[in-house]
């Protein structure tokens, strides 16, 4: 459950974005389009917590992420957000299981071998559970991300850009696992794209 | 997967540079490590050695290759000195007891010293086996000395002349062993002790006709060279000596020991008998603590350079760590966001660079021991032939332990701007430049 209100973001020697409301309801997709340039990855940081607005307010379930200090924000941000990135980012010198597992200590979580197996199940990459993540195709390291997004079970998923480096069959798969398992786990979703292909699936979208 | 193991795999996948930081860590930890220990073992050993000994008497020349030689067993004697002499000054009432010693032959290397039940017992020394000798050609070994060459209870054996092993055999008179000694971590482990006038015997039939080319220089003024009986009638009553004792044993006049250990009754024997020694016989009195600390001092320098040479290694071993960290973390500029988006504190990062280069100076100072060890090793095999030294390892020794924190405060130190910066990631410009 995500809503905002009256956000606004003025970058120091740059351009300010105004921000439309957004209201996302459990088990519901939003789709954020715009051209790059928009404000689409601000937006983005400024849900997720990674940047502060200058005015306005995110409520995520009923947290208002902007009263909370610099490490508690950290600790919501871990259990609550998952995220997606464009690039899917691992630390490289853990295998996939050990990424996985990452997200669930960082966050102050124990470690949950069952719910990794599940995740890496139903996204099919189940096999490579055991490789390093360099070693996956990107399309493969896509879905092992959103396993990781997963992994805290968190209330609010947010994808950057998530099949924008990807073909043609990846994305529709890649978008179509995404969709299925955040809803599955009861989670609401936010994707930030300007990846035209997502529109025809997503028909709840914002164009900024 | 907890931080501990994170921070081993970061480790483990920077391979080159991890090997790098670590051998630089261990050979400086070693370095400085060996030192410590070495010089510790040595001026322990050098020191139990000397316990009890105020003063010995020897012959003119060097001081500190008197102490060497009559103390540790390690370097030639100065030459011999008259029995006569010796006696007259063992009589002073402000010795309190003394030890004389003959020596200048070997069993397979291992010096054979003449002397009295009371080196024994000045040393502590206990019997494993066997007893005291009791008549001439009877000898006592010490515990290295059984365990190199086997010698048993009951066993006999010739000792070769000279200091060195290649020496003329005494074929003439065999030595039987009565006893031998426990380990006392003292000079008198690598020796095999006898009577004095076994020593004497020996000497007697070959003294003036072996003396040839074939000897070396240092033996020259082996037991009872026939110079030196002149000098000591001049003084002969600023000793309470019994002199007339002297005379009853005609024999013992042209005799000759090669030096005399001395403890004093009082601090006046040491300020009186040194000086009244090397001012009023041909004998020289050399201070074993004096000479000790001399050599110390030659020695200490070095150890300070071994020293200095090793602490710089490390500190370019910390540099090493500054730099590696440095630049695993520009590598690793994602993964910091990445950790900081999945729910990880600044403090977290932070903690996480300092454990990293806390694991890598713990692996180096652990390796660094194994280095100082393998050193120590090496330097025991060169030290026991050189010098007939022995060093040993007992298994961690004190001044390695201090090593540890020292190790890890250097790591501490280099991961504390790396570190710094990964507290300070700016998450959201990270993953913005991706």
């Amino acid at each position: 459950m995500l809503t905002t209100s009256n956000l606004r973001y003025t970058y120091l020697q740059g351009p300010s974005f105004v921000f439309p409301d957004l209201q996302v309801g459990k088990k519901e997709v939003l789709l954020v389009l715009g051209k790059s340039g928009s404000g689409k990855t601000t937006l983005l940081h400024l849900l997720a917590g990674l940047m502060a607005p200058v005015s306005g307010t995110v409520k995520v379930n009923d947290t208002d992420i902007s009263t909370l200090s610099g490490s508690q924000l950290d600790a919501f941000r871990g259990r609550n957000i998952g995220l997606i990135f464009q690039q899917p980012l691992f630390i490289r010198s853990v295998n996939v299981m050990d990424n996985l597992q990452l997200a669930r200590t960082l966050a102050g979580l124990s470690p949950d071998r069952a719910l990794a197996e599940r995740l890496l199940e139903e996204l099919d990459v189940a096999d490579r559970a055991h490789q390093m993540p360099q070693s996956l195709s990107i399309g493969e390291r896509q879905r092992v991300a959103i396993a990781r997004a997963l992994m805290t079970l968190p209330s609010l998923v947010l994808a950057d850009e998530p099949t924008s480096a990807l073909d043609d069959d990846n994305c529709h798969r890649v978008a179509e696992m995404l969709q299925s398992t955040v809803v599955q786990h009861g989670a609401s979703l936010v994707i930030v794209t300007h990846d035209g292909r997502l529109k025809e699936r997503f028909t709840n979208a914002v164009t900024l | 997967m907890n931080m501990l193991r994170l921070s081993w795999a970061n480790l483990k996948a920077d391979r080159l540079s991890t090997a790098l930081s670590i051998m630089l860590l261990a050979i400086g930890v070693g370095m400085v490590g060996f030192v410590l220990v070495a010089g510790g073992q040595m001026q322990d050993r050098f020191n139990r050695d000397i316990r009890g000994i105020d003063m010995v008497v020897g012959a003119k020349g060097s001081p500190l290759q008197l102490i060497l030689s009559a103390v540790y067993q390690m370097d030639n004697p100065t030459g011999n000195i008259p029995l006569s002499e010796a006696r007259k000054l063992q009589r002073n009432p402000l010795i309190l007891h003394s030890i004389p010693l003959a020596y200048g032959d070997n069993y397979q290397g291992y010096r054979m010293v003449g002397t009295e039940e009371r080196y024994v017992e000045h040393y502590g020394g206990v019997f494993s086996q066997g007893k005291i000798w009791e008549k001439d050609f009877e000898a006592v070994v010490g515990s290295l000395v059984a365990e190199r060459t086997g010698l048993k209870l009951g066993d006999h054996f010739h000792g070769s002349h000279g200091l060195v092993e290649e020496g003329h055999v005494h074929e003439e008179s065999a030595y039987h062993v009565t006893g031998i000694l426990k380990p006392t971590g003292t000079v008198m482990d690598r020796l095999i002790l006898t009577n004095i006038s076994s020593v004497w015997s020996i000497h007697d039939d070959h003294a003036h006709s072996e003396h040839d080319g074939a000897d070396h220089a240092e033996e020259e003024e082996h037991v009872h060279g026939p110079d030196c009986d002149h000098a000591h009638e001049e003084h002969v009553h600023d000793l309470e000596g019994d002199v007339h004792a002297d005379h009853a044993h005609e024999e013992e006049e042209d005799r000759e020991i090669t030096a005399l250990l001395v403890k004093f009754k009082s601090p006046m024997g040491m300020m009186q008998l040194p000086r009244h020694v090397n001012a009023n016989t041909s004998m020289q009195a050399a201070l074993p603590a004096i000479e000790i600390n001399r050599l110390y001092e030659l020695l200490g320098v070095g150890f300070t350079t071994l020293q200095i040479i090793g602490l710089l290694i490390m500190v370019i071993a910390a540099i090493s760590v500054f730099i590696s960290l440095l630049n695993s973390l520009k590598d690793r500029r994602y993964e910091l966001a990445l950790m900081r988006s999945l729910g990880a504190s600044p403090a977290k990062l932070f903690g996480m660079v300092i454990m990293e280069s806390l694991l890598l100076c713990a692996i180096g100072y652990a390796a660094g021991i194994v280095v100082g060890r393998v050193g120590l090793l090496l330097m025991s095999r060169l030290s026991e032939q050189q010098m007939q030294f022995q060093l040993s390892g007992g298994w961690f020794s004190s001044e390695e332990l201090w090593l540890l924190p020292v190790t890890l405060f250097i790591g501490l130190i280099a991961a504390v701007i790396p570190a710094i910066q990964a507290y300070r990631t700016d998450i959201s410009q990270v993953l913005r430049n991706e």
